[in-house]
């Protein structure tokens, strides 16, 4: 009778799990804030085009063409108007298909929506939600994968977050059109199609939290944006391989930053690597490894280590694409190195799985 | 209209200035003054144009903009001293200049900035259905800039309810149309667009209230955004307090010929022409001098705001 007890329960939660893509949480996300509240609207370059950015800006057309709709290819001024919507009561969300197009709005974005608090001493908000793509593709080059996150958390004014997880895509989604300031949402495409567990209604995650994606002891490995799966397949490897357990922190929020959680991991396992989808110099690793250190001095057992882009553009042939991102390969080599252990033997091992599956031309 | 009422506007903004002016020296008000000396008519005319519920966006040469549309001259001398009693308590200066509780948006120390911010708030207006004009301020060297033309399309595609005020003195800080532009007229270049234009070189605030308020009863009429390109001469240099005509890059003989029209001068010459007493003018003036004086002292002797200030209002 218990044992029948246990397998209903386990059914339950299983019933209870809603698996949905990353893309559809984005949207799903969208879909319900722009129902809550009429002063949501999105628009951006080609978001109402038969692609509908990867899929995330589906069925938005409901909302008619007010709320919906897509503009000239003036990113500069359109970020303006962004800005000049949200000082007067609506809550836009502006959409870019990838970040590199983000740098023609720099001005907007950084002299003006950034400040505009500050500069009002608080008599005006800007509640923009700015979203963009990065990542890797299929020979993007130098101009079309860019991540740029350490940029943009750079500016006082800004947040910046970077889901990996369909569950965190919809709460973060959903607290940045809530927020009151502008808030850069980057998303990496291979992302938009991992599938997770996703609750059907309306939540929020609040910005600036952390999130244990895997409890270890040994090593603790911060992580953003897809190196989060980068650093999950390390570390089921380092387990087979090794017996080493790796802890995973998701910042999810680069700023506002929770190094909280950062710090209470390395406190435990002494040990720390930053795994970041960004370049390295000057990047938001350098940010993490410089709290590590200063926080963690005394219980760390090495220095930190960071997993980054070297400081070149990214290549268009595959084989110097393989050699630019770092990978799970790169993680768990850095890991043998910090804990003395010898290579373990890859061979076998599915890397570069998402890549491999992916086809061109975009 | 009552041109009164203009005058004693343009009165306060000509007699605050002439106040910065002379207190400037002491080296108390710590910010890079950009002064309107010169310009006061257009906006003036244009402020009384509009209905108090109406937008305007600014530049860093808003002292006029913002006591045309605010009256606030507290704020405004508190803000100039960096005092907490100041329009942003002291942390945006003469450059940033805002009252938006006024409708005074905002103002932006890099050239042509406000342009797409001020559409963006009149595709606002346009979707809550609020009836509000929004006014967007900015000299000729901001359309020399790109998101002045993205601006200027995207409101004219949308049909926005907006009114483009281009206050051209003919410079860039210190460069001159002519080395800058590549084409011949502005308005010509600009009636391309879907939108209205008007245009005009007079210093005389109330022809400049006719235009406006004449364009703007064509735009509620055709739901169309408008361009006014009005010409002015900037009497004082770029950045500061001081005449510049001894660096050569423009002559004091054009000043002079300007001078002759000077925006306060032809007002208060109609006035008399219209039968308002001297006398009475002078009365005027000399309040507006009183409560001037007493504003000033007031910022002086304001408190500045705290250290913790450092830390408040990035995020909302």
């Amino acid at each position: 009778m218990r044992f029948i007890q246990k397998r209903l329960s386990y059914l339950l939660i299983y019933m209870a799990k809603r698996i949905i893509t990353f893309e559809k949480a984005i949207n799903e996300a969208t879909i319900q804030e722009m129902e809550r509240d009429s002063s949501v609207f999105l628009f951006g370059l080609d978001v109402t085009d038969h692609k509908k950015i990867f899929g995330t800006t589906q069925g938005l057309e409901k909302f008619g063409k007010v709320r919906f709709f897509g503009t000239p290819l003036s990113e500069d001024a359109m970020t303006g108007v962004a800005l000049g919507a949200a000082i007067t009561g609506l809550r836009p969300i502006h959409v870019h298909i990838r970040v590199d197009f983000l740098l023609l709005a720099m001005n907007q974005l950084i002299n003006m929506a950034a400040a505009t608090s500050y500069n009002s001493a608080g008599q005006l908000h800007a509640p923009i939600v700015i979203r963009a793509v990065i990542g890797r593709g299929w020979g993007q080059g130098p101009q079309h994968s860019k991540s740029l996150q350490s940029l943009f958390a750079h500016i006082p004014g800004l947040k910046v977050i970077m889901p990996s997880r369909p569950y965190d895509a919809k709460g973060l989604l959903t607290a940045a059109i809530r927020d009151n300031n502008p808030v850069i949402v980057i998303e990496h495409r291979w992302l938009h199609y991992i599938e997770g567990d996703v609750p059907a209604e309306p939540y929020t995650i609040p910005l600036g939290k952390s999130h244990i994606l895997r409890k270890g002891k040994d090593i603790t490995i911060v992580a953003t944006s897809w190196m989060n799966v980068e650093a999950f397949k390390a570390a089921e490897i380092l387990l087979s391989k090794h017996g080493v357990e790796a802890e995973i922190v998701d910042v999810r929020t680069i700023y506002p930053l929770d190094d909280e959680t950062i710090v209470k991991s390395v406190k435990k396992t002494g040990y720390c690597i930053v795994a970041d989808y960004d370049w390295e110099f000057c990047g938001f690793s350098a940010e993490v490894a410089a709290r590590v250190s200063e926080k963690c001095f005394t219980t760390l057992k090495s220095p930190v280590k960071r997993v980054a882009f070297p400081h070149v553009f990214t290549p268009t042939t595959r084989v110097l694409e393989n050699k630019f991102y770092p990978n799970a390969v790169t993680i768990i080599r850095e890991v043998e190195k910090k804990l003395s252990l010898k290579e373990a033997d890859l061979q076998g091992e599915d890397f570069y799985s998402w890549e491999n599956k992916f086809r061109g031309p975009f | 209209m009552n041109p009164l009422e203009i005058y004693k506007t343009l009165y306060l903004i000509r007699g605050s200035e002439e106040l910065i002016i002379n207190h400037y020296k002491e080296n108390e008000m710590k910010t890079p003054m950009h002064m309107s000396m010169g310009e006061e008519a257009i906006v003036v005319a244009i402020v009384a144009a509009l209905q108090k519920k109406d937008l305007v966006f600014g530049t860093y040469r808003s002292h006029a903009l913002y006591l045309a549309k605010t009256g606030d001259i507290d704020g405004f001398f508190a803000e100039l001293y960096g005092k907490v009693t100041g329009s942003a308590r002291g942390k945006a200066g003469s450059m940033h200049l805002a009252k938006p509780s006024k409708n005074m948006m905002l103002t932006s120390a890099v050239v042509g900035t406000t342009i797409p911010v001020a559409v963006g708030a009149a595709l606002s207006n346009k979707i809550q259905k609020n009836n509000r004009i929004v006014a967007t301020f900015f000299g000729d060297g901001a359309i020399d800039e790109g998101v002045f033309w993205e601006s200027l399309n995207f409101a004219c595609l949308k049909q926005l309810p907006i009114l483009f005020v281009c206050e051209d003195n003919n410079l860039a800080i210190h460069s001159h149309i002519k080395e800058r532009q590549g084409y011949r007229s502005i308005e010509q270049v600009v009636s391309q667009f879907n939108c209205l234009v008007g245009s005009s070189e007079t210093t005389d605030v109330f022809e400049i209230y006719k235009l406006t308020a004449n364009i703007l009863e064509k735009m509620k009429k055709s739901g169309k955004p408008a361009f006014l390109h009005l010409k002015y001469y900037r009497y004082l240099e770029h950045v500061g307090v001081q005449e510049d005509f001894s660096s050569n890059y423009r002559s004091r003989e054009e000043y002079l010929r300007w001078k002759k029209v000077d925006p306060i001068l032809i007002a208060r010459k109609y006035l008399l022409k219209t039968g308002v007493k001297e006398e009475e003018i002078v009365i005027m003036e000399k309040n507006i001098n009183l409560k001037l004086q007493k504003s000033i002292n007031k910022a002086k002797n304001a408190l500045y705001p705290e250290e913790t200030e450092l830390f408040t209002d990035i995020y909302g």
